[in-house]
């Protein structure tokens, strides 16, 4: 079990979780509903802020729940999982800059060149042990960032992609649309969502349970843990990378501090916030982390401080993430019903 | 069939395993005694691919397992339970006897069909009642008791059909009493599998009172096999247990 998992021993005793008759539809069905009501959100809302902020949590959102298939379902700490919001955002950005391919084309592109950074990194990586692999997968993210900032002809160093992003409209969605983007990015960040979340719940996703709770254990029942590993390894990279092309289209850039390992760090500190025992928690950490970055920002200039002290209240105070307190706070009170 | 051959393993100067060599029958129940140190767990980890051999054969139906890896070794037949149960803490007992049945098919890594997969259920359904598990299927196991938590590690193994089971001191940290209700168990397993059981036990009587092969080891070496009497009578058993105080009444 991992250390951000502390507080699992509250559950109540009885813990009934496979349903008889499994709804198969139900995540399909709730996945359609938030499409639905996302998309209605601009004609109920005209604000541009608002949308602004939810393609920032589209993006965040999709790195942050990809990051926790690592940290809470595999028991994998990653501190270098920003490197693929990183390749993300310039792999497609350089991709449309340079080559001018249709914008569905750079985005499969960017996936398939990072499925293949990810495969290398992850077979050095996962062979690692808990602390071994955080700081392996660290270095990774310098390495990658480094070379974004030293690559200059390529990436403009430090000063990033600038010049805008071409997106040249393609089967009637033009993504310089602000409305476009908004749309674009609230389907990626639901199918994203309802893809990890199928991941979470399929067989594969209780071998990797099966894994952070006793690798050992899993080998001698006949999994192969390296393969299991470097597999959800890889699939979060390509969700992670898909949030930095969310990124890139909505700044219309790449700029370091995007492959640099403070997103990274923000990855971790959403799912303290929002809690990594259930799927939704980094959802609700990105909303949180956003709604704090752009209130406290405008407050004061001590932001750093602020999100500390929060980080030390989830931490120390609750000892876990928000989520996780909800969804125990609800299982006791129906505990004390029945009883 | 396992047969052992020459089996040996060094860590550093101390000889773990000594040239080991033993046979255990199709359907056999087998316990493996010793003093502390004498290479009991040394040689399941060898039989079992945690541990590489330096030297030896281990061979299952005619097939060497000798250095391969414990998920192909499962595979191939050999199951096992540990000495400290293990066990996945946060899974329920029936999610873990469903995700095991699940390896065992070859699905787990399957990620386009929801868990569990209809066709794992009678399995599972199979072996939690086999180990009388059945009841607590929804809890955590992390809260079972320490007698279900070595039940719950058995049933892994179990539910994977072995052909051989190999149970490391399937009674460890129990009392008298729970002792031989899990004894008892283990012996209803055997009988009810038609399986191959092999068992390291530290409790003479139980080791004289139900298994019908006994094979001693010390300093990594095979000192003696055979029947309880045979053991019971063997010079070189009484002398090495004499030297060692804890097991000295327990033969003689």
């Amino acid at each position: 079990m991992t250390e951000l998992q502390a507080g699992q021993s509250a559950q109540p005793l009885e813990v009934p979780r496979i349903e008889t008759r499994p709804q198969r539809y139900r995540d399909v069905l709730i996945a359609l509903a938030a499409f639905v009501l996302l998309a209605l959100l601009p004609m109920v809302f005209g604000s541009k802020q608002l949308l602004d902020f939810v393609i920032r949590c589209a993006a965040y959102g999709l790195f942050a729940t990809s990051l926790n298939l690592l940290v809470g379902y595999t028991g994998l700490i990653s501190f270098g999982h920003g490197m693929f919001f990183g390749l993300g955002a310039y792999g497609f950005g350089l991709m449309m800059q340079k080559t001018g391919v249709p914008i569905p084309v750079a985005f499969v592109a960017t996936l398939a060149m990072t499925f293949v950074v990810a495969v290398v990194i992850g077979a050095i990586c996962v062979r690692l042990k808990e602390i071994y692999f955080a700081f392996v997968t660290l270095a990774f993210q310098m390495l990658i960032h480094s070379t974004i900032l030293s690559w200059q002809s390529l990436t403009g160093g430090d000063q990033g992609l600038r010049g805008g992003i071409p997106r040249p409209p393609f089967l009637g969605i033009d993504l310089s649309n602000h409305l476009h983007l908004y749309i674009t990015s609230c389907a990626l960040l639901v199918i994203g969502l309802f893809l990890m979340r199928q991941i979470a719940q399929s067989p594969f996703g209780y071998t990797l349970r099966m894994i952070r709770d006793n690798a050992t254990r899993a080998s001698f029942i006949g999994i192969d843990v390296w393969r299991a590993k470097l597999t959800i390894f890889v699939l979060a990279a390509l969700f992670a990378a898909t949030g930095g092309m969310i990124m890139a289209l909505f700044v219309s850039g790449a700029y370091p501090e995007f492959a640099y390992w403070t997103i990274s760090g923000e990855g971790i500190f959403i799912n303290m916030l929002g809690g990594v025992t259930t799927f939704l928690g980094p959802m609700v950490g990105t909303v949180l982390l956003l709604i704090l970055n752009d209130t406290v920002t405008r407050l004061t200039e001590y932001q750093g401080i602020v999100l500390g002290v929060v980080i030390l209240f989830f931490a120390i105070g609750l000892r876990k993430g928000l989520m996780d307190f909800v969804v125990e706070w609800f299982a006791q009170r129906r505990g004390e019903g029945r009883g | 069939m396992l047969e052992i051959r020459g089996l040996s393993k060094s860590f550093g100067g101390v000889k773990a395993t000594d040239n080991v060599s033993l046979d255990f029958a199709d359907g056999s129940l087998t316990a493996v005694i010793g003093p502390n140190g004498a290479g009991k767990s040394t040689f399941f980890n060898l039989i079992t691919g945690a541990l590489r051999p330096d030297a030896g054969q281990i061979l299952l139906n005619g097939v060497d397992m000798a250095g391969r890896t414990p998920p192909e070794i499962v595979r191939h037949g050999i199951g096992r339970a540990f000495q400290v149960a293990s066990i996945f803490p946060s899974l329920t007992v029936e999610e873990t006897m469903l995700a095991a049945v699940g390896a065992d098919q070859r699905r787990a890594g399957v990620m386009h069909r929801r868990f569990p997969l209809a066709e794992t259920r009678d399995r599972a359904e199979h072996a939690m009642e086999l180990l009388g598990l059945a009841g607590k299927r929804n809890r955590t196991a992390a809260t079972l008791s320490h007698g279900d938590q070595k039940l719950l590690d058995i049933a892994l193994a179990l539910v994977l059909d072995p052909k051989v089971l190999l149970l490391d001191e399937p009674t460890a940290g129990m009392g008298t009493e729970e002792r031989w209700r899990m004894i008892d168990k283990v012996r209803e397993l055997w009988e009810k599998q038609k399986i191959t059981v092999v068992f390291i036990e530290h409790d003479m009587d139980i080791v004289f009172k139900i298994a019908p092969e006994i094979a001693v080891l010390c300093y990594g070496r095979i000192l003696a096999t055979g029947t309880p009497d045979a053991i019971r009578r063997n010079e070189a058993v009484i002398e090495a247990y004499l030297g060692s105080d804890d097991h000295a009444g327990a033969v003689a």
